[in-house]
This record gives C-alpha cells, structure tokens and sequence, in this order.
C-alpha cells in the first residue's frame, strides 16, 4: 500500500455536512470491478451537469483555482452511508492524499487507511477558521506532517492533530495489513482448536 | 462484574491483543456479495492467497440484479458480469453462494437471519454498512471495506478497536400502528446521523422487548444511519423462537443446549455503557423524512422546518440544501406532501411482517391515480414465497401494485428500477441521500403501513386514524 508522510498540498474546500457516500461516487460506478479508474467518477452528479460531462460551475471544487488540489476540506460526519470503499478510492485517483474534518463516518474512516488516505478529525472551530483562509487566499496550501502529527499554515501556523499510533504506523509505513496479521497465523489457528472449530 | 453483550461478544472472539495496536477479532460469519467483493476476490488472486474458512463465508447477489423475469439473462453488460464474476469467484474459492435461481436468495441481509446464519453471539461481518441488521439476533454485526473483506476472506480475522457503547432505552407502549420503522426514525431524529458515531448501540426497552425479531432488525438495521456501526438487542425468547428450525442452526446440540449458551450473550443485569439514551414509546408518532439526511425526519401531524427554526448555521445550511433538492417549502404540513411513486422492500422493511402491515392498508382500496408506480419488492425469494402462499400478492395487485421478484432494487437503484429527475417517492429503504433512488429523485423514508397510505391517498396520511377494510 501506499504510505503516507508528509504532505505539501493545495486545499479545496467542500462546505457541506454529512457528505455521504452516494454523493463521493454514485451508485452507477460501483458495477466495475477493478480497483482504479474512479477519479472521474468523484462527486458526479455534483460535479457535472445533466449531459454529465459539462462541469457544473456552481460546485466549488471545480474552480480553476481548486484544480490540483490534494487536500479536502470538508464538515461534519464526512463519508457517512454506504460502506463503499469506491469512496476513497475515488477520492484517491482524483488526486485527493489528505481530508480534514470535524467528524468522519466509522466504516469510512478505517477505509482511508487502507488505500494510503489520511483522514485528520480538527476541531469545527478550525475547521471554520480554514474554511475562511481557503476562500480568502488563493493557492492556498498546507503542510501536513504525520510523524509530527502537525498541520502548517501559509502564516507559519501549526495545528497538531489526534491519531490512532497504529494507524500512524501503518500509513508511514504503509504496510500490507494483510501479511501483518498472517504473522500471527499460529495465533489464529490456536483459536480455532481451542473453540472446537477445527 | 457485570458486563454487557458487546463487552462479551468481543472478549469471546479476541484472538490476539496486541500492545498498542489494533486487536485481532475472529469472524464467524463472512457475507458476500457482487458489488463489494469482486476487488477483494482480485487481490487474494493477485497474492496468491487462498479463503481461509469457505465453511464461514456465504455470498448471495442482490444488489444488482433484475426484478423482473429471473429467466431471462440480465441484460445490463457491467450488471451482468458483475453477477458472473461473484458467481465465479465462489466457484474457484469454494463458497457457498445463493445464486439468483436458488430459492434461498435474496439481500443479503434478509436472507443471513431467515436462514438461521446469524446467531446469537457470533461476530459478523459483509462489505456493506447495513450489516448491524443481523445485530437483533445478538451478534456483533457491522459492514466493512472490499480491503477488509479481502482481508476476512484470507485470515478469518480483522483489526479492530474497541468501540464506545451506547444504551438506547424506548420504554413505554406504542400507540397503535407504530412500527419499528417509526421508532428508530425517531431515534435518528433525536440523536442525529452522526450521534452513533464511535459506538455499538444496544437497543433496550419494554417496546423493543416487545417487538418481534423482524422489528428488531428494521431498528438495527438503520443503525449506521445514525452513525452506529453495530446495533444489538440481547437474546431472548423471541430471538429463539425465531430461529428454531431455520435451515443453518446446528443440528449436533440439543436445542436446549442452544438456548442457554446463547442466552449467555444478553447482557448481564446492572451492566454499565458509556451513554444512555432514553425515549418514550408513547410519545412516537408515525415519522417522514423531509430531507436528504435521515435524521431530517418529522412526525405526520409536524411540518417541514422553518429555517429559522434552526440554530445552528451548519444544520441550517444543510436544510436550505435539503429543501431546495426536495423541492419543498418551509413549513409544508407533511400530510400535503404529495407523491407519485411508491416502493415497498428493502432489507429494512421487505420481510413478511412489513408486506402483511402494508396489505393489510391495501386491502380493498385503489392505488390513486396521482401515483406513477407502486413497487412492492420482497427482500427475499423465501419471503416473496410465503406472501404469496397468504395471497398478499393479489391483494397488492388488485390494488394497482407491481409484485416483483426479490433484491435490493430501487433502495439504490443499481437496476433498472430507479426514480426519475423530480420523481417523490414513499419509501420503506434507509436512506434519503441526494440521487439515492435515481438522479434527481425525492426520497421520503416511512414505514410500510404510511408507505402504503400514501399510495392509495397520493399524499402521507395519519396511519393512525386508516379505515382499514
Ligand atoms: S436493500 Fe438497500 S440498504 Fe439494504 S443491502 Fe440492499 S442496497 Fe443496501
């Protein structure tokens, strides 16, 4: 999997609450079945007009100054609904690394973590207060630090931010969950005799 | 001490603590099916793993496929492949799949509790959020990513943290015609859609006491819509009642054995939780959702809000968005809201108790001819069966209903049946998002009993005050 360190990124902002995920991706592109190929699929039926090919002017996040942007800032209970890992992934092939949020959906959340995405819980207070910077300056970017667990604003500004230590650890090193646990195969099996399973 | 049925669910099945890190939590129960496996299937391929316990995992199609004549090939390319591609992937990994002419089809999480797979006390988990729907037999129950799916499939197992817990106490009586649909739309309505978030929500209470198995799973299954992973109810006698006989309870103990292992699991008397929150059943009207979120919800004799009426700026900017999507007006009565489609199904309310409960509103009555479609879907094949064997399918004919075969449907609209732009739908699904039933359709969550009001009015109605015939 990918990892995850630092970050120098523009921002892009998404001012709505409980931004759920029939909105990141709508239903039809969850018939594929591969695991990329998305990007173009994010927030469509926001991002498109009816013909689903013009941009629709009115969404924010396709103003020119937005374009590039890898870090999203967005409200509360972000990525609520489906369990949909279609989500971070197109949020990924879009070119989004890093969300910022006051709140962030459970099944969504964990999700991030497995596709090299980092999810930052802020307080609304800065969350508003980015909010106000992103609009009022142009090019407006952050530095984000995961060893450091720091957010740094144009102004020279740090914000430190809360994460799990194993979630760090598995983004920073951006570890294959699944051979982790098959390290403690052993364990697994011992279970499984002691429960009469096998 | 005394601990509650979370507490004991998850010690039973820690397989290794690890320090400082996330714990290996075993899996009983691994539910597939087409729209979230496929990329996890790829990825076991790709590192040339194989299913760990093919004997744990069950896969079923729902999501995708036709309502309609189950005879005929599914005519959309990328549905269709879909659909082989999960029936392939069971094939070469050894899984049991209920395939679409199998008669123990149907969703996903319809099926997992008809056919005795859940439990009481088992773990479980299926790449989608509604998941905690099995949550009402007692199991810890809740929805995954493909990532995670791949990594069940492979090692039986998943990283977890413990979550908070979450009392949520409805005591009381219902007034009558209150169903479970109303009392866990009054629940989100009460503590938001994010007001479950980090928790596991046991559901507690004379009234939930009192509801049968299938109510229980209505109200567990909208958990996640208020942000709540996981909802339980603690095993009972109405949990074994349930599920004696049913096709996948172990034959090689004695039922008695059974019962009193799993009356284990309930949580012990005086058990503590990290937040209580209590509501009274007497005071739950009949509910409609008025916006794109699940908790913008109102009871029938209530309005949709003004927007002054709200104070925080978030909320309020979110209901302005709500109402001008919906196509409403500050203050509307919800009884003057008008619809013109209907769909009765989903794996919140489309098992046998909520078709009986929208028959019975039916019964002798016309659909209005306001209404351009009135869909009942059944959330199973079983389910569709057994109606039929009570005639329900001719009462919801004659009343100028479409009875389809089973599957997930217009709840998502990944077939065929789906809303159009300005479409208003009566909806017995889970969720009202933006689009969720079709680009641009209007999405009204009630419970069958109101869903089937208002096709027969063309507008919502007090279910309380139905001339039933
Ligand atoms: S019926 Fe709707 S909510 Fe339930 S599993 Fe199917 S799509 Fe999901």
């Amino acid at each position: 999997m990918e990892k995850f360190v630092t970050l120098h990124g523009l921002v892009a902002p998404l001012d709505r609450m409980n931004v759920d995920t029939d909105q990141i991706i709508p239903k039809q592109f969850l018939k594929r079945i591969e695991r990329t190929g998305y990007a173009d699929a994010l927030f469509y039926d926001w991002r498109f007009l009816a013909d689903g090919k013009t941009p629709n002017p009115d969404f924010e996040l396709n103003a020119p100054r937005y374009q590039g942007a890898s870090i999203l800032l967005a409200r509360d209970n972000f990525g609520c609904g489906s369990s949909r890992e279609h989500a971070p992934w197109a949020l990924h092939d879009y070119g989004f690394r890093c969300i910022l949020a006051p709140s962030f959906a459970d099944i969504f959340y964990n999700n991030c973590f497995n596709n090299g995405l980092l999810p930052i819980r802020l307080d609304g207070k800065i969350v508003d207060k980015l909010f106000h910077e992103v609009r009022a300056c142009e090019g407006y970017a952050l530095d984000v630090n995961l060893p450091d667990q720091t957010i740094a604003t144009p102004s020279g500004e740090v914000i430190s931010f809360e994460i799990g230590a194993f979630l760090k650890e598995r983004l920073l090193n951006g570890w294959d969950q699944i051979a982790l646990t098959l390290r403690h195969e052993d364990k697994i099996l011992a279970y499984e005799r002691a429960r009469g399973i096998i | 001490m005394a601990k509650n049925i979370y507490e004991k669910i998850w010690e039973a099945h820690v397989v290794y603590e690890q320090p400082g890190q996330d714990s290996i939590l075993y899996i009983d129960r691994h539910y597939v099916h087409e729209v979230t496996s496929p990329q996890a299937f790829e990825g076991l391929r790709l590192a040339g793993r194989k299913v760990r316990r093919p004997d744990m995992t069950f896969a079923t199609m729902d999501h995708n496929i036709p309502t309609t004549d189950r005879s005929k090939p599914i005519t959309d390319a990328l549905s269709r492949k879909q659909v082989e591609t999960l029936r392939n992937n069971c094939r070469e990994f050894g899984i049991r799949c209920f395939d679409i002419t199998d008669t123990r089809n149907g969703i996903v999480h319809v099926i997992g509790p008809e056919l005795g797979l859940t439990q009481p006390g088992m773990t479980v988990v299926c790449g989608d959020s509604h998941t905690a729907t099995h949550g009402a037999l007692g199991a810890l129950a809740f929805g995954i990513g493909t990532s995670e799916v791949e990594h069940v499939l492979a090692t039986q197992t998943l990283l977890q943290r413990k979550s908070k817990t979450m009392q949520i106490c409805v005591n009381g009586t219902l007034a009558p015609g209150i169903t479970a649909k109303d009392v866990i739309l009054a629940i989100i309505g009460k503590i938001g859609a994010n007001g479950g978030t980090g928790y596991v929500v046991e559901y507690t209470g004379d009234v939930i006491r009192n509801f049968s198995m299938e109510g229980r799973l209505t109200i567990c299954n909208m958990s996640i819509e208020a942000g709540a992973r996981a909802g339980l109810v603690s095993p009972d006698d109405t949990t074994f009642a349930y599920l004696k006989g049913r096709e996948y309870i172990p034959k090689d103990k004695a039922w008695e054995t059974l019962i009193s292992e799993w009356s284990a699991w309930a949580s012990d008397p005086g058990c503590g939780y990290d937040r209580t929150v209590e509501l009274n059943g007497a005071d739950i009207e009949p509910q409609v959702t008025w916006g794109t979120s699940p908790e913008m919800v109102a009871p029938i004799s209530g309005h949709v809000p003004h927007l002054s009426e709200i104070t925080d700026a978030d909320r309020r900017a979110a209901a302005a968005r709500a109402l001008e999507y919906m196509g409403l007006a500050e203050g509307t009565p919800i009884t003057d809201i008008p619809v013109n489609k209907v769909f009765i199904g989903s794996c919140t309310n489309g098992r046998l108790e909520d078709l009986r409960d929208a028959a019975r509103v039916v019964q002798g009555y016309k659909v209005d001819s306001s209404i351009d479609q009135a869909l009942v879907v059944p959330g199973s094949q079983q389910v569709k069966l057994e109606a039929e064997r009570e005639g329900l399918d001719k009462i919801f004919r004659e009343a100028g209903f479409e009875w389809r075969e089973s599957g997930c449907s217009m709840c998502l609209a990944m077939n065929d049946d789906r809303l159009n732009p300005g479409d208003r739908c009566a909806a017995t699904s889970n969720r009202n998002f933006e689009g969720r039933q079709g680009k641009g359709g209007r999405t009204h969550l009630v419970s069958p009993a109101m869903a089937a009001a208002a096709a027969v009015k063309g507008h919502f109605v007090d279910i309380r005050r139905w001339a039933y015939k």
